[in-house]
């Protein structure tokens, strides 16, 4: 499944991502080994809800958002992990409720949830992920397409247990 | 001035204005957004096209309004720009208090909402430091200087923080009308040498 979504653009983004990984784990003390926890995003909690269902799709559908779950230390996938999913889309603003849905991670840590075409707001086209299930530190992130034409977004956890 | 060149005059900047916004409300985004979300970024796009006027109101530039009726004009149109700076902020606060909060506190993480931001409270202190001009008894030299640098950071601030977006003002008339703004603010600057020791004649 995931060999199949790699084009330059995912591509580009996992790279962005890595490196951005990279850059975060610069500023973690030595002593974490391994891989380093992804650090939540600025703005990455604005608009959540808590609590957003499990669902097959949100609303219509069209968009993919996708990408995976893994522990710290030594990235281990992490299987059945609740990651919920919110953005300003064609069917309606980050703050109302049916914008919002959550989806469980397979097997292999990854999870993909069909959601409404993301549309530009508050000046950037951003999705909205949250871990907050308590097992993990919860962690928000706020991925940016690189165009608003996309009709996919990958975010990456790497979650620290607690 | 001729007549001809009076109304060309006028035409050029009804254009440059109205292009903008014309192109904003033909904007695919806004059949997605609520009224209030519209509203505030139609306020934006008016407050862009206002800041245009306001070196040129300044300068003398606009026929029929020399001197002191183009200041009359300038004070008119800085109070409407702050009102449009506060219906923007306002109705972007209702359509996601969250978002603003962060853009307030420097903790946003779009790099055009500090830019946004800097230039609100550099337009309110702009104003406010006209409105209080005789109170605040400061030399004419000294208080025209502060002005001027305020509405320099005004006119940077408001050019980055348009630019960056990816909003309702479609890209090609934003660019034109930034530049329009940009141009507009360095002529009258250089035409009024603010920071010239001599005075130009009130």
């Amino acid at each position: 499944m995931s060999a199949a979504l790699i084009t330059r653009r995912t591509l580009f983004a996992s790279g962005v991502a890595v490196a951005a990984t990279g850059l975060s784990g610069i500023f973690v003390p030595a002593g974490a080994q391994g891989l380093a926890p992804t650090r939540t995003m600025r703005g990455g909690s604005n608009n959540y809800l808590p609590g957003a269902p499990v669902v097959d799709r949100i609303g219509g559908g069209g968009f993919w958002m996708t990408g995976t779950v893994r522990r710290a230390g030594d990235g281990a996938p992490l299987a059945g992990q609740r990651i919920q999913i919110w953005a300003h889309t064609t069917e309606g603003h980050e703050r109302d409720p049916h914008s919002h849905g959550a989806t469980l991670t397979d097997a292999n840590g990854l999870f993909r949830l069909e959601m409404p075409q993301i549309v530009p707001a508050f000046g950037q086209p951003h999705g909205h992920l949250a871990y907050d299930s308590g097992e993990f530190e919860t962690v928000f992130l706020r991925p940016v397409m690189p165009s608003a034409k996309d009709t996919s977004l990958e975010a990456h956890f790497v979650l620290q247990p607690v | 001035m001729s007549p001809v060149r009076r109304i060309l005059i006028w035409a050029g900047l009804l254009t440059a204005i109205a292009v903008p916004i014309a192109a904003s409300g033909a904007s695919p985004l806004l059949a997605w957004r609520e009224p209030v979300y519209i509203l505030a970024g139609f306020a934006g796009v008016f407050a862009m096209a206002l800041l245009l006027l306001q070196p040129l109101s300044v300068a003398g530039y606009l026929p029929g309004l020399s001197g002191p009726r183009g200041r009359r004009v300038h004070r008119w149109i800085g109070g409407s720009l702050v009102l449009a700076v506060v219906i923007h902020v306002a109705a972007l606060w209702i359509t996601s208090p969250p978002d603003v909060i962060d853009a307030l506190l420097f903790t946003a993480p779009t790099p055009f909402s500090a830019f946004g931001v800097i230039a609100m409270w550099a337009v309110f202190a702009a104003v406010l430091i006209a409105v209080l001009r005789r109170r605040l008894r400061l030399q004419p030299r000294v208080w025209r200087r502060v002005h001027t640098a305020l509405a320099a950071l005004v006119v940077a601030g408001s050019v980055v923080h348009a630019v960056l977006i990816e909003g309702t003002m479609e890209t090609v008339s934003k660019v034109a009308l930034c530049l329009l703004v940009l141009a507009a603010t360095v002529k009258a600057l250089i035409a009024l040498r603010v920071w010239s020791f001599r005075s130009t004649s009130r």
